[in-house]
């Protein structure tokens, strides 16, 4: 439910003129919920940014996920984690 | 996680028949402005809160759809996990909650001028929601304006 939740924010923020990017643990939540951008990650519920005490990784995974930014549209963009 | 074949069968299933909502039409930032200028929120689906500041999130049916602004300031493992979902488990969160709400890892952004700021404030709320349409119409308008008065121009949503 999570995925979708953020994914519905997101669309409510970009509406206003804010860029969003999403994280999704769900891919297959992400294509139905059509968030502007999306990085799925491959991680288990409960860890979206990969693994506790590894600040490397979960940066890895914002620095995809603001990547992301720099798409010219349109979306719905969902892109995959590369580890 | 990637699909739904991923996920156990007693999960799927459910999943396949909820009436997913979406969004539509697709709303598109140009995202033309250099992140090295851009102000960040941190947007986290945990229901993280403050324990003696901000009232607890409640298990309501439906699920609970109110949220708590946590300043940038704050400290992160000081932070209440007030997610209801027993569908995870809480071990990377309660160690670390950098996993479910990124903050020390956007300063460290900042520092490094990845990211030209963070936000004065980050947003939390509960992402366990079966039916968000009072969220969508009563909390998420209030979380845009808030961000707008913020001067935000970039969020990164984080589900748990």
């Amino acid at each position: 439910m999570c995925t979708q939740s953020v994914g519905l924010l997101a669309g409510a923020v970009e509406t206003v003129g804010i860029r969003t990017v999403c994280i999704a643990l769900v891919r297959d939540v992400a294509r139905r919920v059509r968030p502007p951008r999306t990085l799925a990650v491959p991680f288990p519920f409960g860890a979206p940014l990969g693994c506790a005490g590894r600040p490397d990784v979960q940066l890895q995974v914002l620095r995809q996920a603001l990547a992301l930014l720099a798409h010219p549209g349109p979306g719905p963009l969902l892109a995959d984690f590369r580890a | 996680m990637a699909d739904f074949s991923d996920l156990p069968l007693a999960m799927r299933l459910p999943l396949a028949v909820y009436p997913w909502r979406r969004v539509d039409p697709v709303p598109w930032v140009p995202g033309s402005k250099p992140l090295t200028h851009a102000r960040v929120a941190l947007i986290t689906s945990a229901a993280l809160y403050r324990p003696g500041i901000d009232a607890p999130f409640e298990e309501v049916r439906g699920g609970d759809s109110s949220m708590r602004w946590l300043p940038d300031d704050v400290v992160p493992h000081t932070l209440a996990v007030g997610h209801p979902s027993h569908a995870f488990d809480r071990t990377p969160v309660d160690r670390d909650r950098n996993i479910a709400f990124p903050l020390d890892r956007l300063h460290e952004m900042v520092a490094q001028c990845v990211v030209g700021s963070a936000a004065s404030r980050h947003v939390s709320f509960n992402g366990s929601m079966t039916a968000p349409g009072r969220f969508l119409r009563h909390t998420a308008p209030g979380i845009a304006a808030g961000l707008i008065q913020d001067r935000v121009d970039t969020a990164i949503l984080v589900p748990i």
